[in-house]
């Protein structure tokens, strides 16, 4: 099987816009074989959606075009397709599913009728025998009882399922290529490895070949034969999957290695990518990525690299690569990194800053033309825990499972329904009015998106002392301006950028610019909702050294609410895993990630894609999805999805059981031993 | 000598004019203001809509500085001046001709002659039975009927070539200002204006005003002569009433949303964001509000009203004071009734805005109620407050002019195109048919409604944020 089946050949596009004219796709060259699962990984605004779309002439004209190149699949040019035949193309030669499955189903029709237009468009089939492959084709994305979930609205389904129905939607026409454009991003991690098992073994059966487009480097070591990394527009480096992971051949590929967050690199600082990615819209006359390359020499400044083959597996576009150009290369060993002094853990437990107690926050939910309450949504129910000052304490779980409540109703955003709060000794669910204000400069809080938490119409300035001048902290304007500069300082701005909007700004400088606002009121907790997630990896990097930094020199301690095991395996010192507004399991991060008891975490810690194949476990796979807090299952929440669930688990909730000096859990399967030990 | 007279509306306008100056100021120097502003001239039709209203608010600026003139003393007298009862404003003073040279009844546009035969007694005093000529229109031609085309011809083309070299006066300034704003030479600004080259589309502009201009020029001094729109029942001149009634759209369009915007704004951000009692209580008064018949509200509002001016004749010292305050009155029930639906979008919008983290950050801080609301919401609300007001003041004018058809509209002395066009109903009947009024009425509320709708396009195009990107 030597002809590709796709053949993509010096493809670009171009977009108008108002800053000028750019080129997210410029001079890329890949084939993809029959069968095989082409990734395309890159940061945000590299332009490997561009490619997909480009590939699929899907590119919103007129601000884009396509305008050199050619994209043959099986030999035919589908540049030079008319419209009309390029439409037959669509959805039954090459489909494709997006990241999100949410907006990608028409809301008012029945995913039976969804699917059965494409089977209708694709195969001819009309009435029983359409319906017939339907009902199979639903069978195959793993959907149970398909008889019933065809008559279903999107809406009833939850997301894992809604991207099943995607899946089967673009399997109706029986592909040849399936393009998916991040198609588990918006899904949380075991629902991920479903999904990803599905393609994987619908890739087996049906031997279609996948473009899987991602950013994220553990699902491509899952999932890849070949690699390509595209930065900047282009592929700056292609190679299949063994010799990628064990060598990547380009800087920008080791840097996005070296930037990940990992328990080994506890210690130290993250490797970081010095500066931003450079505007698609100038011209390239060298490499692309030299600006911010530790080894950049003056070649790679002037001159544009060329194709470089490593092997015959492997090649990029680096001048390190090219015999000649090494040759002018001065002796250099690679700059070291700003700052690789080991950092000091705080030991010890210490005199709690926070504690939590009993917490419970119950939503009503009304009905009717009088509104009467007919039922509780239980999204955080009875939680403990406590924070130390200057620790990190780490909330993991899936989305829905209350941990973002929980830092709502820490910070009294949301008021709990019972339990207590205690911050530094005193209680906040019953400070109300001026008492309670004063009080909110000891505990800010950081959002998970960067762009919605500032007011786009203030000035950067205003938006950081916002919160000393509601405090009353600094009266003097000229003396709260001079914080606000130390503060940009601090946090690695310009100082110009006060006078600024936030729109005119990165996502991860947005994000330092939320972290300068919080930190003007001296806070002593600072509560990080997801602060990383909408992030590249080489930012997150930035951030998560920025927010290192901050702890060192403060003394701060976060509540640090993540779905991300691996930024909490780097950052953290204490975790607790929730599961619907419970917490399952509690300890050290080296007991809660390095021993896991509770089958939740078990299976949370199994279903992360690993990078390094020698250390892939057995994925624990997980049926189902995460229930509704509303109506919460009997007995143990978990015990409806759990491998070892015992009759006993679906009448009682276990109760905490003591695994160690701080590790905790709550399930039967410890419960037996405890009782044995109190019993000697 | 005069004594100026400000009317209730005439102070509405001038604090409206100053608040436009005064936010104008305040946005040169914020970008998040000033950019979609700019963004709005970078349209033709929002240049070319935005000439042709600034002609319309000339006008109504001009009809809105009224005073009293002094009456002439004789005698003994003379010590104290008496003013007249009569209000007039600055456009009268121009259009006084227009105003007093009345006919007898109807005549047609550029006629000479009236429209309905009368009995006269010739120069031989024989009584013949003929259409008369007119005392003012075309008096002054020795033969009207051969010698009336020419005449117009000639004035129409002398006014137009006047008309011209103003127009080039103007361009010649705005090109010169352009040049020094940019500092470059007057004929490479020139050029690059006349190419059709700059950012803000002044080729299309300056056209605009052109026409506009020598338009202008060629009915005012045609009108010095002729009826040019024909004349109504009573012989008043029709053009005089149209160019007359352009103040009372204007006040309508705009005044009824000034009364409306404190309303609607400051409720529907409460409903929206304090929720609770508070939302329940705003939206039960705008839900039965809303379900109250419009027109019968106005109806037996404008009607007490009436009925309280009648029997209280001591509070006014004019009649102009007394049609003043029942268009006031037809502003404030306009503005009434019509606030519910921007309420109830701005309530939405504040519904999901506070779930927005800045927001949550701002109470996160301890900021006060009343500055989220002020610092946080209103200025992420304003792009919707902003294209509702100017998509309302279309329909506005075109409620007005429904509403005195009615004749629950403005007082029956006001001109207006509603009450023209309330009189001309049955001229339509006549035989032969009367439609100069009519016509008249239609064009210039036609050509204002259509400029404001298509400014209001450019203006929503602008400050959507769906209908940006790219």
């Amino acid at each position: 099987m030597n002809e590709p089946l796709l053949r993509v050949e010096g493809l670009r596009t171009r977009f108008e816009t108002r800053g000028g004219v750019l080129h997210p796709v410029d001079d890329v060259d890949f084939d993809i074989r029959r069968g095989e699962t082409f990734t395309l990984l890159g940061e945000s605004g590299c332009g490997k959606s561009m490619t997909a779309l480009s590939i699929m002439r899907l590119i919103p004209a007129p601000a884009g075009r396509i305008v050199a190149g050619r994209v043959l699949l099986g030999g035919e040019d589908l540049l030079s397709l008319p419209e009309a035949a390029m439409r037959r193309v669509r959805g039954k030669r090459v489909a494709m599913i997006f990241q999100e499955p949410m907006t990608s189903l028409n809301p008012v029709l029945t995913i039976g009728e969804q699917i059965a237009e494409s089977v209708r468009r694709h195969r001819g089939l009309k009435g029983a025998a359409a319906t017939r492959v339907v009902l199979e084709l639903l069978d195959a994305v793993g959907i149970a009882d398909p008889e019933q979930r065809q008559r279903e609205y999107p809406h009833q389904l939850s997301g894992g399922m809604k991207q099943r129905v995607m899946i089967a939607i673009a399997l109706a026409g029986e592909p040849d290529l399936l393009i998916a454009d991040e198609p588990t991003t918006a899904l949380d991690v075991t629902i991920q490895a479903q999904v990803l098992a599905l393609l994987r073994r619908l890739q087996r059966e049906r031997g279609m070949a996948i473009l899987l487009i991602t950013h994220d480097l553990g699902v491509v070591s899952e999932m890849a034969d070949q690699v390509a990394v595209m930065y900047a527009g282009q592929i700056v480096e292609q190679s299949a999957r063994a010799p990628f992971f064990a060598a990547p051949g380009h800087p920008y590929s080791r840097k996005l290695f070296e930037s990940l967050p990992e328990i080994e690199k506890r210690a130290q600082p993250l490797a970081v990518i010095p500066g931003a990615v450079p505007s698609l819209a100038r011209a390239f006359t060298a490499c692309r990525f030299a600006d911010r390359c530790d080894f950049a020499w003056q070649t790679c400044r002037e001159v544009v690299p060329r194709w470089i083959r490593v092997s015959d597996a492997q090649a990029a576009r680096c001048h390190l690569l090219d015999a000649e150009a090494i040759q002018q290369a001065p002796e250099h060993a690679p700059r070291p990194p700003a700052h690789l002094a080991q950092r000091q853990r705080t030991p010890a437990p210490v005199a709690p800053l926070l504690e939590v107690d009993g917490l419970k926050v119950h939503f009503p939910i009304r009905h009717g033309l009088l509104k009467r309450t007919v039922g509780q949504v239980y999204a955080v129910d009875d939680v403990s825990f406590a924070i130390g000052r200057g620790r990190t304490f780490a909330l993991v779980g899936e989305s829905g499972c209350g941990k973002t409540t929980i830092g709502k109703s820490i910070l009294q955003l949301i008021r709990p329904t019972a339990g207590s709060v205690r911050f530094d000794g005193e209680e906040l669910t019953t400070l109300h009015g001026e008492r309670l204000r004063r009080r909110r400069s000891d505990f800010q809080i950081i959002f998970q998106d960067p762009f919605s938490s500032m007011n786009p119409r203030m000035l950067v300035g205003d938006i950081v002392e916002e919160g000393m001048r509601a405090l009353g902290l600094e009266p003097d304007p000229a003396r709260r301006r001079a914080r606000v500069e130390a503060l940009l300082d601090q946090v690695g701005l310009p100082r110009d950028a006060l006078r600024r909007y936030p729109h005119e700004f990165s996502g991860g400088q947005r994000q330092r610019i939320c972290i300068a606002r919080a930190l003007a009121v001296n806070p002593r907790l600072l509560v990080c909702d997801e602060p990383t997630s909408a992030l590249d990896i080489s930012v997150q990097a930035q951030i998560l050294n920025l927010l290192q930094r901050l702890q060192d020199e403060m003394g701060l301690s976060y509540l640090f609410i993540t779905h991300n095991l691996s930024v909490v395996a780097y950052l953290a010192d204490e975790v607790a895993v929730m599961y619907l507004g419970r917490i399952v399991e509690h300890g050290t991060v080296d007991e809660v990630l390095g021993n896991p008891r509770h089958p939740y975490t078990q299976a949370l810690l199994s279903a992360i894609p690993v990078i390094d194949p020698s250390a892939r476990r057995e994925v624990i796979r997980l049926e189902g999805d995460l229930p509704s807090p509303a109506r919460p299952p009997s007995g143990c929440h978990f015990h409806i999805r759990c491998p070892h669930a015992t009759p006993q688990c679906r009448t009682h909730y276990p109760a905490v059981t003591r695994l160690g000096a701080s590790h905790t859990v709550r399930c039967f399967l410890y419960e037996a031993d405890d009782a044995a030990e109190a019993g000697c | 000598m005069i004594k100026p007279v400000i009317l209730w509306t005439d102070a509405l306008v001038y604090l409206l004019i100053a608040a436009v100056i005064a936010f104008a100021w305040y946005a040169r120097g914020r970008e998040h203001l000033r950019a979609p502003w700019a963004r709005v001239l970078e349209s033709r039709i929002a240049i070319v809509s935005l000439v042709i209203l600034s002609a319309y608010l000339a006008v109504a600026l001009l009809d809105s500085l009224h005073f009293r003139p002094a009456l002439e003393q004789r005698g003994e007298q003379a010590q104290e001046t008496y003013y007249s009862v009569e209000v007039l404003s600055a456009l009268d003073v121009i259009a006084r001709p227009l105003k007093e040279r009345a006919e007898k009844t109807y005549s047609a546009p550029f006629a000479t002659r009236l429209y309905a035969r009368e009995a006269m007694e010739g120069p031989d005093g024989v009584t013949v039975w003929d259409y008369p000529r007119l005392r003012h229109g075309g008096a002054h031609l020795a033969d009207p009927d051969a010698g009336r085309a020419g005449d117009i011809a000639r004035r129409a083309l002398g006014a137009a070539a006047a008309g011209g070299a103003l127009w080039l006066l103007l361009a010649a300034l705005v090109v010169a200002g352009i040049a020094r704003a940019r500092a470059e030479g007057f004929t490479s600004t020139l050029a690059r204006v006349a190419a059709g080259r700059t950012r803000i589309p002044w080729r299309a502009g300056l056209f605009a005003a052109g026409l506009l201009i020598v338009l202008a020029a060629a009915a005012v001094r045609l009108a010095g002569v002729y009826h040019i729109l024909g004349t109504d029942q009573v012989g008043q001149d029709v053009f005089y009433q149209a160019v007359k009634s352009i103040r009372t759209a204007l006040v309508i369009g705009t005044l009824t949303t000034l009364v409306m915007l404190p309303f609607a704004v400051l409720l529907g951000i409460m409903a929206g964001y304090l929720r609770g009692w508070i939302d329940d209580l705003i939206q039960y008064l705008y839900t039965t509000l809303n379900s109250i018949p419009g027109v019968l509200l106005i109806a037996s509002a404008i009607l007490m009203l009436q009925v309280y001016i009648d029997t209280h004749p001591e509070l006014f010292q004019t009649d102009a004071e007394r049609a003043d305050m029942r268009l006031l009155f037809l502003c404030l029930i306009l503005g009434v009734t019509s606030w519910t639906g921007l309420c109830r979008l701005l309530r939405g919008e504040a519904l999901k805005l506070r779930e927005v983290e800045y927001v949550q950050a701002a109470v996160a801080f301890g900021v006060t109620r009343l500055r989220i609301m002020t610092r946080h919401l209103l200025p992420n609300v304003m792009h919707i407050v902003l294209i509702t007001v100017v998509l309302d003041f279309s329909g506005l004018v075109l409620a007005e002019a429904v509403l005195s058809y009615v004749g629950v509209g403005v007082d029956p002395s006001t001109e207006s195109w509603g009450n023209m066009i309330n009189g001309a109903r049955l001229e339509m009947a006549r035989e032969p048919m009367v439609w100069w009024s009519l016509a008249a009425a239609f064009a210039f509320m036609f050509t204002l409604v259509l400029a404001a709708n298509l400014f209001s396009d450019a203006v929503r195009d602008a400050f959507d944020p769906r209908l940006r990107g790219g």
